[in-house]
């Protein structure tokens, strides 16, 4: 019986591998660098505490002296080396990064996840309601995709810190900027969601679950939202990339997180003070870093979306 | 056909209201007028003539009324930060802002369409994988960095390229423009490039996307059958079917161009009406946000509805004229 | 004996696919005589389609020619340089496709599709050739040519689109033309008269024709001869009339067995046990052993080629001999 189920299992997973999705993957040895590159920044982010070897943010460490040291070379003063060198204020490149990768990560995931949600619920009660609900928020929608979302953030995030007292806007910053990048993304999801869930609406089994009398909330969950997943997982990735580099631009625009708890984008907007007097590591690896995890990103989003179009196969 | 334009219309000033009123609750809701205006130290009295005067206190739906009849005369009031009327501050920056915009689009466009053409009539070619990868870096690097990184290649390593500002400009009537000087024509390049990067890259995206989809249609095959050359059906057929949707999403693009300008000319130090907004939004200066809103709101509403008219131009299936559903 | 229009010699077309290579057409040989109708059927799957797109040069990629050959009037088609082939296309091979809808350029007007393709193939000038256009178009049907001839494919209904399909395809008069489902597309009522349409424009230049369908119907009414096509092999060839009163291949059998007629008496139409196998599957042997009444062992193991039967008709059966149950 263990054995029977053992070989279950097995099969589970050579079928797994030999699938279409899974097959498509092992082809692309690009995307495969890509997913591999965004796990690396992601799990460094997120142990960033634990593996950064100096705290940035910790003036008690900090040392002036130390200020402007380049990458790999022994600081003239304590002999210190760093691996990326220091910035104007003596802290360790490297490990402004990780928490600079971070603060943009937290930001990135959480505002697509606002979007998502919010996008998904849009989409489901335009669905499932229609009539002039249906109408409205769809209008709503096109008026809000003619617009570029990062002016649209900018907006949110200029109101909001306007209705926020002084004292709060710095502790508050960082979710008003999570909700005004979550609030110009969500249109895509809503879209797909409702396109997706009004087909499955028409379809029988759904009619006749109404009829039996299930509460529709119970229908749209159980039966009409795991068959949309697939197209919001593509739209969530790419959306991801999209909320990564908003949160940077808005950083560096210096409207985006505070200046104690810097992003990869605030990292960057301190570097380019520094192009023209030769400290070029400053800015160059943050932008790096930057452009890897939008770049990976994006690869495994592009990857995603051809491999789940069943029209290309 | 004029049903169809008079509805349109009819839309666009729905949509200009319905911003209008957006704006207008920021410019009177959002943070106290008379404070920032008197500042502390005036009396109560002056606040409550300061107020009158404003008309803050008729009824809300007639302080929109007026609100939204001196924006259509021009008057957004004064700016909190730099005590200016705000529509002289706009006016003034605007031929900065709409020739990058211009230069860039134009340059996308072109661009985009020839490398998107090319890589989609050479799918497996090695320079078409080349171009779509370094188009995938183009879609993942933000406006600012591919600024900052050609500021730090053009500008400080090889000194060909000035990093900021506009160059020397010269007026023709109330139009200032940088493109008649050599430093202006300098200065323009890089901040062009810039914006128009990631618009070329969709572009591009967007055209082979969009023919590749057109190529694989009965009529395509049909021309081949009846043997149309291949330039014929490549430029012919296929092209003339891709461009319509193309040109309504590039002719969308360019208003997005104008609202991308904020991020170009804050790297760029080019003085245009996007550096004005980032400021206003950075000082939470209410009337110059308000009235960047309605402008913007003004160039995307009457884009949307040339490409609107274009759209139905182009394509001859929209234009129910006559039916002549005989057998 | 004239000679044949069309030779095709032991055709073989291989899909190459991630599960390896698939064998679409194997060893497919037949021949059409000037001003002769042969009628291709099959079910949905068989490779019919793949055989008119093999001929023209117009296959699709992952497909591709692997073997056999394709004459013209006893030259060699099949491994032309490219711009050859084209130049055959149109002028000496004429296609119609299914779905008269989609195989009109929609952003075109008739005129400009038919006066582009004329050129293609006759030094005309602009003027001569909207008089031949017209020409044409009176020629297949279409009632008021010299006003409808401006008019866009989306002004006309299914079957006048067809015939429109068929002045395009016909125009530079090939002395080959391969008609691929030309009717399956439309009305009942309509289809009897593209039919007849085809056929009476082919007589008139004497053109050979092949007629692909899977609607034995049409093949009845139409075809001189006919050529049955089982998991990209022939299974039966000769001339209707023949094979309709007496099909030798099992195959055969049961498609003619279930074909509902008025003078018969069963109760119920005959059906075939099983499905056509997957081109990944294709059984040892015959192709249709797992399906055949009368299999033998050495029907499991070899398989059978198109063997001459009577005069003017082949079987690639073992069992040809045998006599059948509805005899």
């Amino acid at each position: 019986m263990q054995l029977i189920k053992m070989r279950d299992r097995m099969n589970f997973f050579t079928n797994a591998w030999d699938s279409d999705l899974v097959w498509s993957f092992r082809q692309a040895p690009l995307v495969m660098v890509a997913a591999l590159m965004t796990t690396v920044i992601v799990l460094a982010a997120v142990l960033a505490p634990l593996i950064a070897p100096h705290d940035p943010f910790n003036p008690a460490t900090l040392n002036l002296m130390d200020g402007f040291t380049p990458p790999m070379t022994p600081n003239a003063m304590s002999g210190q080396v760093y691996l990326l060198g220091t910035d104007n204020q003596g802290r360790d490149i490297l490990s402004t990064i990780l928490y600079g990768a971070r603060i943009s990560l937290f930001v990135g995931f959480s505002a697509v996840l606002f979007a998502m949600v919010l996008g998904i619920f849009v989409g489901l009660v335009s669905a499932w309601r229609g009539g002039w609900i249906d109408s409205t928020l769809m209008r709503v929608a096109d008026i809000q995709l003619s617009f570029p979302s990062i002016l649209i953030a900018l907006l949110i995030f200029g109101v909001a810190r306007s209705l926020i007292p002084v004292a709060y806007r710095e502790q508050m910053a960082i979710w008003v900027l999570i909700v005004a990048i979550g609030l110009s993304d969500w249109v895509q999801f809503a879209r797909v969601v409702r396109g997706a869930a009004l087909v499955e609406k028409s379809k029988e089994y759904v009619q006749a679950a109404q009829a039996i009398g299930v509460r529709p909330s119970r229908i749209v969950l159980t039966h009409i939202l795991p068959n949309v997943m697939g197209p919001v997982l593509v739209i969530a990735t790419i959306g991801l990339a999209l909320a990564i580099i908003a949160e940077a631009t808005l950083s560096f625009l210096g409207v985006g997180v505070p200046p104690t708890q810097p992003s990869l984008g605030t990292l960057i907007r301190i570097g380019q003070g520094f192009l023209f007097s030769g400290e070029w590591w400053i800015i160059l690896f943050p932008s790096l870093t930057l452009l890897a995890l939008a770049l990976s990103v994006n690869l495994l989003g592009d990857w995603l979306r051809d491999a789940l179009n069943p029209k290309l196969k | 056909m004029t049903a169809y334009i008079l509805r349109r219309i009819a839309q666009s000033v729905i949509v200009m209201l319905a911003v209008g009123l957006v704006a207008f609750s920021l410019f009177r809701f959002v943070g106290d007028p008379v404070a920032t205006m008197m500042g502390q130290e005036a009396s109560q009295a002056d606040r409550a003539e300061l107020r009158d005067r404003l008309g803050l206190n008729d009824p809300v739906f007639i302080q929109f009324a007026s609100y939204m009849a001196r924006a259509a005369t021009g008057d957004f009031g004064i700016s909190y930060r730099l005590q200016q009327p705000v529509l002289e501050l706009i006016v003034s920056r605007l031929p900065a802002t709409l020739e990058l915009a211009l230069i860039s689009g134009f340059l996308a466009f072109v661009l985009g369409i020839t490398l998107g053409v090319y890589t989609a009539l050479n799918r497996t070619g090695w320079w078409s994988g080349f171009i779509m990868t370094t188009s995938l870096i183009g879609v993942s690097l933000p406006t600012f960095l591919i600024g900052v990184l050609l500021i730090w290649v053009f500008a400080v390593e090889l000194q060909w390229l000035p990093s900021f500002g506009r160059g020397e400009t010269v007026d023709v009537g109330f139009w200032r423009t940088g493109l008649l000087t050599p430093s202006g024509r300098a200065s323009i390049l890089l901040p062009a490039i810039t914006l128009g990067l990631y618009q070329m890259t969709l572009i591009m995206r967007l055209v082979r996307a969009e023919m590749l989809e057109v190529l694989r249609n009965d009529y395509i095959k049909f021309a081949r059958a009846r043997g149309l050359t291949d330039r014929t059906v490549h430029f012919g057929h296929a092209l003339k079917n891709t461009m319509v949707p193309v040109i309504t999403i590039t002719g969308l693009q360019l208003g997005s161009i104008i609202a991308f300008a904020i991020i170009t000319e804050t790297v760029f130090q080019w003085p245009g009406v996007g550096a004005l907004f980032i400021n206003s939004v950075q000082f939470v200066d209410i009337p110059v946000m308000a009235a960047y809103l309605m402008l913007i709101a003004l160039v995307f509403v009457v884009i949307n509805l040339i490409v609107d008219l274009l759209y139905y131009a182009v394509d001859p299936r929209l234009r129910v004229e006559r039916s002549h559903a005989t057998h | 004996m004239t000679e044949a229009v069309l030779s095709v010699r032991d055709l073989r077309v291989e899909f190459s696919t991630r599960h390896g290579t698939l064998v679409a057409l194997d060893g497919v040989s037949f021949d059409i005589a000037p001003g002769e109708v042969l009628g291709m059927v099959g079910e949905s799957g068989a490779g019919k389609s793949l055989t008119g797109s093999a001929i023209i040069g117009l296959l699709e990629p992952p497909g591709r020619t692997t073997g056999g050959e394709i004459l013209l009037r006893g030259r060699r088609i099949d491994n032309l340089p490219a711009s050859e082939m084209r130049g055959i296309r149109g002028k000496r091979i004429g296609m119609v496709f299914q779905d008269p809808l989609t195989s009109l350029n929609p952003l075109y007007t008739i005129a400009e599709q038919l006066i582009e393709t004329i050129r293609t193939h006759q030094s005309l000038t602009a003027s001569q050739a909207r008089l031949r256009a017209i020409e044409l178009l009176d020629r297949v049907g279409i009632p008021a040519a010299a006003r409808r001839i401006d008019d866009y494919p989306h002004h006309f209904s299914g079957g006048m689109r067809q015939r429109v399909v068929i002045a395009l395809a016909l125009c530079a008069d090939p002395e080959l033309v391969i008609a691929d489902e030309p009717t399956t597309a439309l009305d009942v009522s309509v289809q009897a008269q593209i039919i007849d349409l085809i056929k009476e424009i082919c007589a008139e230049k004497g053109a050979a024709v092949l007629l692909i369908t899977h609607d034995m119907g049409v093949i009845a009414e139409t075809a001189d001869r006919v050529a049955v096509l089982y998991a990209g092999r022939l299974a039966e060839v000769g001339p209707t009339q023949d094979i309709i009163r007496d099909p030798r291949h099992p195959y055969t059998r049961g498609l003619m067995g279930s074909i509902p007629t008025l003078t018969q008496n069963a109760t119920r139409l005959v059906q075939i046990p099983g499905a056509m196998p997957r081109l990944s599957d294709i059984p040892a042997g015959c192709a249709f052993n797992p399906r055949c009444p009368n299999v033998t062992d050495h029907c499991r193991t070899a398989r059978p080629s198109l063997m001459p039967l009577q005069a003017f008709r082949e079987v690639a059966c073992w069992q040809a001999d045998k006599e059948g149950p509805n005899d």
